[in-house]
């Protein structure tokens, strides 16, 4: 058996197998999300791109790569969405460095 | 008198798909027939001065298809006789067939809107350069491939330094008064570069408006967005990049059957170099004739014949009725 099956992206309605109710719940929650709103379907794309990369979810970015292409957008305008996504982890990951400090102060002289 | 041509049915170049065409029609109770012959679209040839990535014709500075006088003489004899209103000259490039200048003042003299289909950079080849005037002076649309707003892309796409000449060319025909509010017409077509479906229509118009007026001072009337068909060169790239199979799930599952009654074949017949008749310049190129039954030739051709005429179809199909829907038109749906 292999992890991370391309194909399984498009098995995903294979969820619903089991427990469907739950599954159709998620589903229609999931595709409300993406719907034009008081944000743009390309402005969620890109929401959704950035959140795949801090997720590190391959099939999220897989599947949102081409939702940003299809609503408009090109590489540069995502390169940016996941240079967001990737600044704002590294400056929580930073961020926790003064906890190392607190932790370290309390039992230095 | 019919002239006797062999019927080619579906060749080795159409694609295949998780399910045939027409039973999807079916799933949804539709069937498709022509509703009229709006539109005459005549391929006058595969000659090009490009040689594009997705080009669904496979067209080239190569290709020694080309029509003859004759048939574009046969071509404006059934524009007068039936008139038909709506004259689209495709190719290739169509400026580069000897008779296309004839073909285009003739049709324009018996009153048919005129539509080229204008690659932008012909007008840099040797004895075009007026292409922009004679245009404006026959009061041709043009209709311009542009696939992106960004040279990157659209170099990918169209070779290298397309970009830059496509731009060139835009602002020889602002300089004549085309896209620029006046009444002459200049339409940009945006098309995908690589295996993903085109963004909503009015989308990506406001976005290529807004940046190539930012950048280059560049204005036009209306983006067509049209879907990259499975034939040919796209096709030839589905295979070798792996997309063959993937694209087509993805036109399949985006069926739309609320794009059915636009599609373009149902308003238009299509010629080829040699004169014979097609549903569409994708059939065309995938040798699928038009019924059988009809007059297989522009030299016979009947609009009353052709009017609610069944359209032969195939995989490619989907990608007409995929999402909003695409054709020479733009979105359908
Ligand atoms: S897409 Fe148009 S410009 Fe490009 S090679 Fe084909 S006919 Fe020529
Ligand atoms: S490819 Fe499109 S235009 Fe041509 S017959 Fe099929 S649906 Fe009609």
């Amino acid at each position: 058996m292999a992890y991370y099956e391309e194909e399984h992206l498009g098995h995903f309605a294979d969820m619903g197998q089991h427990r469907p109710d739950l599954f159709q719940k998620f589903m229609a929650w999931y595709q409300a999300c993406q719907e034009d709103g008081a944000l743009s379907r390309r402005e969620k794309a890109l929401i959704g791109l950035a959140v795949a990369h801090v997720i590190q979810c391959p099939y999220c970015i897989d599947a949102y790569s081409q939702s940003c292409l299809e609503s408009g957008s090109n590489m540069e305008q995502m390169t940016e969405a996941i240079h967001m996504a990737s600044a704002i982890r590294g400056g929580a990951a930073l961020i926790h460095g003064l906890q190392a400090h607190q932790s370290v102060n309390k039992v230095s002289m | 008198m019919t002239q006797e041509l062999p019927v080619v049915q579906s060749s080795r170049r159409e694609v295949s798909a998780p399910i045939a065409f027409e039973h999807k029609l079916a799933q949804h109770n539709l069937t498709l027939r022509a509703a009229g012959v709006e539109t005459l679209q005549v391929n006058v040839g595969k000659l090009c001065n490009q040689v594009c990535k997705h080009c669904h014709v496979d067209a080239g500075p190569k290709r020694t298809e080309v029509m003859t006088g004759e048939t574009a003489e046969q071509v404006l004899t059934a524009l007068r006789r039936f008139r038909i209103p709506v004259l689209d000259i495709t190719g290739g490039a169509p400026e580069l067939n000897p008779s296309f200048r004839h073909l285009v003042a003739e049709a324009r003299a018996v009153g048919a809107r005129v539509m080229v289909r204008h690659n932008l950079t012909v007008m840099f080849e040797p004895g075009q350069e007026d292409l922009p005037e004679f245009f404006r002076e026959h009061g041709v649309e043009v209709v311009s491939s542009l696939p992106y707003f960004l040279e990157q892309q659209t170099d990918a796409q169209r070779g290298h330094g397309v970009f830059e000449k496509s731009i060139a060319a835009l602002r020889r025909l602002n300089a004549v008064g085309y896209g620029v509010g006046d009444g002459l017409i200049l339409n940009l077509v945006y098309n995908p570069v690589g295996a993903f479906l085109p963004p909503a229509q009015s989308l990506i118009e406001t976005d290529f408006k807004r940046e190539l007026l930012a950048r280059h001072g560049v204005t036009f009337d209306h983006l067509y967005t049209i879907t990259n068909m499975p034939i040919r060169r796209f096709l030839d790239y589905l295979r070798r990049s792996g997309n063959e199979e993937r694209y087509m799930q993805k036109l399949v599952a985006a069926f739309n059957p609320g794009t059915v009654a636009g599609l373009m074949c149902r308003t238009l017949v299509s010629v080829d170099w040699t004169g014979r008749l097609y549903d569409c310049d994708f059939n065309q190129m995938l040798d699928l004739g038009i019924d059988s039954s009809l007059p297989q030739t522009i030299a016979d051709f009947d609009p009353a014949l052709f009017a609610v005429r069944p359209i032969i179809t195939g995989a490619h199909c989907f990608g007409c009725t995929a999402g909003a829907g695409s054709s020479c038109g733009g979105a359908v749906a």
